[in-house]
Order: C-alpha cells, then structure tokens, then sequence
C-alpha cells in the first residue's frame, strides 16, 4: 500500500552524537539509523566521527569499528566481507548496497547509513527479510525434473550453462527488492526482481523441465507484471547484475507461448 | 492474519494466470500510437485557427477522419489500461474496485464522445 509518510511511532528523530576519538586527526562523520524494539522509543539517527587512519576502506570496516570501539549496541549483520554472502546489505548514501564491498571513498560529505528501505526493522540497520526469503522460496528455486535421473549428472552443454551467467551469481542481499517502489507499494503479492530473478534462472536452464508450471505460477497481474521497468533494481545491484532484463525476458517468455 | 506462515502469506490466493493480454495489449497499442501520433498531429495541428467549414472539409475526407478516429480510440484504450495499471498500484480493496470501474467508464465514455463529436463534425 502507498504510504507517503512515515507512521507517527516511525518518524526518525535526532539521536545522540558520540564523542570524538582522542587525539584523532583524520575524522569521518557518520550518521546511523538507529531503532530498538525494547525500549518503545522512536527511531533516531545517532552521529559518529571515526578516526579514518586507523579504519579499514570499506563502509563495513567503520561500523566494526564503531561497534568495537565507540558503541557496542550498534547491530548489523555482516558476514563474509568480501560480497559473497550478502548479509550486510543496507541503504548507504542513498543507494541500496553492501557494506563490505561499498569504499568510503565513493561517498562525498557525511556518510549517511539507514536499513534497506520499506522494511520492517527487527534492530537498528536490520530489516526482517522473512516474507522476501519466502517469496524467494515459492519460485522453486531448484531443479525440477520428470525423466528418470541419469545414472551420472544432468548434461548441460557449454552455451547452455552460459545463459546462466548473469543470473546464479546473486546472492540474495535484497537491495533490488527494496529499491523498486513497485515492491514497496505491493511486496506483499508482487515477487520483486530478486525472486523474479531467480525465478529465470531456473526457467532457461536446459536441464529444468517445469519451465511451463514455473511460467504458469507467475502469470499473475502482480507477481510478474507489477514490474513497471523502472531498473531501480539492476541500478542497484551490487553484484552488477540485471533483475530487469530477467524480469523482461519472463515477459517475452509469457508473450512467445501466445502467438 | 497473525497465525499464517510467511509461505501461506506469499501464496495468497494462487496465480491469477493472466496478465499477459494486458501486457501484449499495451505494447500493441503503444507500437500502433507510435505510427498514428505523427500523423494525428500533422492533420490536427495543421486545422488549429482555420474556419470550420474547413475543418469539415478536412475531416469529411476518409484517410484524415480514419486516422484522428483510429488515434482517438486506440488511444484512450491504451488510456484505460495505463489507468488500470494506476488504480492497481495504488490503492486497494473496495477502493480499488471502483477506482477501475470509473476509469474504464471515463476512457469508454471519451472514446464515444471523441467519435460521436468527430462524425458530428464530418457528416
């Protein structure tokens, strides 16, 4: 549903400033969304200044930093720090990325960080991802077979496997998800690019034999065609990959087994 | 609502399976504004601030008056489904209803004027 503004108890207020490092020279500003379900405040935005001789390049490197040194209530989800897992996806200057991969010299000015948008927040710069993984879930994301299994693997040949190239490779951080305002407006029967996505990947892979059943499941007003090509989503995507053109290629699928 | 699983929730009431004429719908409209557009505007634009007996003249003929006629329908159906696309993205339930219900009156009724007022005007 459109909500043009935020809830009363979600309106984000001024937080606290943290004291500066002593004897830093090098400052960096940090502004942090800040929310805690127990405590039946408001949601603020704390600020931060971390000494940047001695942090890490990457956005993530600070907020390890400011959670070991400075605040140890901070909380985020981070992982593997090298893109891979996508657990410490959130909206940094604006843009929808990961943490671990997003350099502090990309950002001019302030670095202001904030949960995926249109969310729910379980803490601070974690959104509740349960009803996207879920969604992620009903497009079956695996191979469907009816022919008896081979004795050895499924055989894909090599430009079969390549039109895979561009799809497996995301790793299901829901930043395109929660750029797209069609997902905020309607998440909850629209699939979004990430599921969307993957749902292609199975679609035009050779060795799947549900491409009709998988089709059929997403022919729906809002699951697949609530997409408006808007391309928040591939704009965003920190693995520098394309859910609009996966999501126009279901289209043309949808199209192509009509005429 | 509290109880149901997020997979139950994601379900909902199953594919609509449909859609897809919709969409068709819109990229075949779309193609055909594209070509009637230009020559909508030349025959319209070329008829502002003339005399009306010279506007009669012009549209009583067959290819100007099939072509604002072809412009006019085509592009308010195109209309009517660009509107749906609208209501549906932004509101819901009983507002959502009627919402569609009084765009698709509004685009049929101008498509029906737009024709009547044209053969008024060439007949």
């Amino acid at each position: 549903m459109v909500e043009l503004a935020l809830p009363k108890n979600s309106r984000i207020r001024t937080g606290k400033t943290w004291p500066k490092p002593e004897g830093a020279v090098n400052l960096r500003k940090f502004q942090i969304y800040r929310w805690n379900p127990d405590d039946g405040e408001n949601p603020r935005v704390d600020t931060y200044w971390v000494d940047m001789d001695t942090c890490g390049p990457m956005v993530l490197d600070a907020l390890i930093k400011i959670k070991n040194e400075i605040d140890p209530t901070l909380t985020f989800r981070r992982s593997c720090r090298e893109g891979i897992c996508g657990s410490c996806a959130m909206n940094i200057d604006g843009i929808n990325t990961l943490a671990c991969i997003y350099g502090m010299d990309e950002i001019k000015g302030d670095v202001k960080i904030y949960p995926l948008p249109h969310m729910p927040v379980v803490k601070d710069l974690i959104p509740d991802l349960t009803h996207f993984y879920a969604q992620h879930a009903s497009i079956m994301p695996w191979l469907e077979t009816k022919t008896q299994r081979p004795e050895k693997e499924w055989r894909q040949s090599i430009e079969d496997r390549d039109k895979l190239d561009g799809l497996y490779e995301c790793v299901m951080c829901a930043c395109c998800s929660t750029s797209c305002p069609s997902y905020w407006w309607n998440g909850d029967r629209y699939l979004g690019p990430a599921a969307l996505l993957h749902a292609y990947r199975w679609i035009i892979d050779s060795r799947d034999e549900a491409t009709g059943e998988r089709l059929d499941e997403l022919e729906d007003p809002f699951k697949l065609y609530r997409c408006h090509t808007i391309m928040n989503c591939t704009k965003t995507c920190p693995k520098g990959l394309n859910p609009a053109k996966a999501i126009a290629s279901i289209k043309k699928m949808m199209v192509e087994r009509q005429l | 609502m509290a109880y149901l699983t997020d997979r139950k929730r994601v379900q909902g009431l199953g594919s609509a399976k449909t859609g897809t004429e919709h969409h068709w719908t819109m990229t075949v409209t779309s193609v055909a504004l594209l070509l009637l557009t230009p020559f909508f505007l030349f025959i319209v634009g070329g008829l502002l601030g003339q005399p009306h007996d010279a506007v009669a003249a012009s549209l009583s003929r067959p290819i100007p008056a099939l072509v604002v006629a072809a412009f006019l329908v085509v592009g308010l159906h195109h209309m009517r489904l660009g509107m749906q696309v609208l209501v549906e993205d932004y509101t819901r339930g009983l507002g959502r209803k009627i919402g569609l219900i009084a765009t698709t009156i509004l685009c049929y009724a101008l498509a029906a004027g737009a024709v009547v007022a044209l053969a008024q005007i060439a007949l």
